[in-house]
């Protein structure tokens, strides 16, 4: 290969890493900390890039160094002679070799120091006053929401859509409801298994307002990939608002395209599986849908919650998500329309 | 030399009973999404004896691991546990048994879920779509180790059956 190919090569990998790097946007990034626990982690990250950078450029310079520096009379001399150094240069090398050992030893050590001590920061930002707990029920492939409170008239179930208020701790309290999913929205925390029948816990807290998303991180089925969630952090009067709009009941249909639609929901399979408070629907097995047109996405935010994209779900649900669990269940266009315009009603 | 091709016979064998337990019929087609099913076109109810289906239908499910474990899940879900208590019986007779009244050909449970029975069953037709309840058929029939045991769960966290006490139907009552 020429030395103008390969520097092309180089060229283009490094663009490609760069555009890789771009591809997450700032909704979901690593190193876009919007809360303590994420901000102690993103130090590390890069403290261990900078550190590890720093090692690979100087052993990068000094290979290159060694391959190019010229080699003092080994044409003249037989070629074993030159595998015995004098004993001068022999003890310099030991004392190099030795040196740059203990020196490894050392900076694994910094690593492993640095990366102890942000543990235990994280771990004090646990068991804090006054928290909101949140319990997060990982299914195949959506998630279940459900605000924790003394009070049951405050217990708010909802779905693939967390609002937090901003500067106040949250203890999402996870579990599984049929095979192992991860808990991850990385701009809040590192990720949180949600294991069946077992509960974690992980404390967020988002200290500037922000959408983020989050993303299942274990692999858990066909859909694995089609499984995430947004986290709205909002301010405290903001949150309360939402939070106060999502407790009430659903809105009642107000014409009759309304009652036609909520009738079509009420007679079809639909009402097996998701629930509508305010109404008889009250399965428990999909989403809740009490105020499913408040939330930004469908089918755990596959697709934008639009009308036109919940016609084609609910007509084909296996066409855009292959392997959910939601029905596909013959429905006539006359039926269809008002269903849409009630769902989408639900505010 | 006779060994060997013994052994890759059995194994190819076994290859070919594993083909179709994995299918996942993940987009049904259209006639298996109709929520009205009348596979076994019986028009007389007739408890108390043993019934054959007038027409043969075979579950189109049978023999798939996915389509049962979907039943089994199904199960929950349309609460036929309140009932039927994963196949113990409560509410509702135990579908782990011997005798059925309304018969246990798959066509025949196929009609009982569709049109329901007297003394509490409800009628499922016209309300989910065929296909579930095919897929219902498959899970009720794996309780009776009806299913091939390529394609049913090895281990269970509810009832289960096992080869010692699977109940085998007298002879001459149906198959």
């Amino acid at each position: 290969m020429s030395g103008k190919h390969q520097s092309l090569n180089i060229a283009a990998l490094c663009f490609a890493a760069l555009t890789l790097t771009s591809c997450a946007g700032r909704q979901q990034s690593v190193v876009n900390p919007a809360g303590p626990q994420s901000g102690q982690i993103a130090t590390l990250w890069w403290f261990f890039l900078a550190l590890l950078s720093a090692i690979f450029i100087i052993v990068m310079v000094l290979t290159a160094l060694t391959l190019t520096r010229r080699h003092r009379g080994i044409e003249q001399e037989p070629l074993e002679a030159t595998h015995l150094p004098p004993p001068q240069t022999e003890a310099g090398l030991t004392r190099v070799v030795t040196a740059a050992t203990i020196l490894s030893i050392v900076i694994l050590f910094v690593l492993l120091v640095t990366s102890i001590i942000t543990g235990k920061n994280l771990s004090e930002l646990q068991d804090r006053k006054n928290p909101m707990v949140i319990e997060v029920t990982g299914q195949q492939w959506w998630w279940q929401i459900r605000y924790q409170n003394s009070d049951p008239q405050q217990v708010l179930v909802t779905a693939n859509e967390i609002h937090i208020p901003v500067g106040r701790p949250v203890m999402i309290r996870g579990t599984s409801h049929d095979v192992i999913h991860s808990f991850w929205v990385p701009n809040l925390h590192g990720k949180r298994d949600l294991i069946p029948s077992r509960v974690t816990t992980e404390w967020i807290q988002a200290d500037r307002p922000g959408v983020y998303r989050g993303q299942c991180a274990e692999f858990c089925g066909l859909q694995h990939a089609h499984m995430s969630l947004w986290v709205v952090a909002e301010p405290p009067d903001k949150f309360k608002t939402w939070f106060d709009g999502q407790l009430k009941p659903s809105a009642a249909p107000g014409t009759a395209v309304l009652q036609r639609g909520q009738q079509v929901f009420m007679n079809h399979a639909c009402i097996f599986c998701h629930a509508i408070r305010g109404t008889s629907a009250s399965g428990q097995n999909a989403p809740d849908l009490t105020h499913f047109a408040s939330r930004r996405g469908i089918a755990a935010n596959t697709l934008p919650n639009t009308m036109g994209n919940l016609g084609g779900w609910i007509t084909n649900p296996q066409n855009i998500k292959p392997g959910n669990h939601m029905a596909t269940i013959a429905m006539n266009p006359p039926d269809l329309q008002p269903l849409l315009q009630y769902l989408e009603s639900l505010k | 030399m006779r060994i060997i091709s013994g052994v890759i016979c059995c194994c190819s064998l076994m290859l070919i009973s594993s083909c179709q337990r994995e299918h996942r019929d993940i987009r049904p087609s259209p006639a298996r999404l109709a929520i009205y099913g009348d596979a076994a076109r019986e028009d007389l109810i007739r408890p108390g004896g043993p019934v054959r289906p007038e027409a043969i239908v075979t579950n189109p499910y049978n023999a798939s691991a996915y389509d049962i474990s979907e039943g089994s899940r199904l199960f929950d879900w349309y609460n036929c546990s309140g009932c039927h208590a994963h196949g113990g019986g409560g509410i509702g007779p135990p579908l782990i048994k011997k005798y059925w009244v309304y018969g246990g050909e798959p066509a025949n449970l196929f009609d009982t879920i569709v049109k329901g029975r007297p003394n509490g069953m409800p009628s499922w037709g016209g309300r989910i779509p065929e296909y579930q309840i095919w897929e219902l058929v498959a899970y009720v029939r794996s309780m009776n180790g009806e299913q091939p045991r390529s394609a049913t769960a090895s281990r269970q966290d509810i009832i289960q059956t096992n080869p010692q006490n699977v109940l085998q139907r007298p002879p001459g009552v149906t198959k």
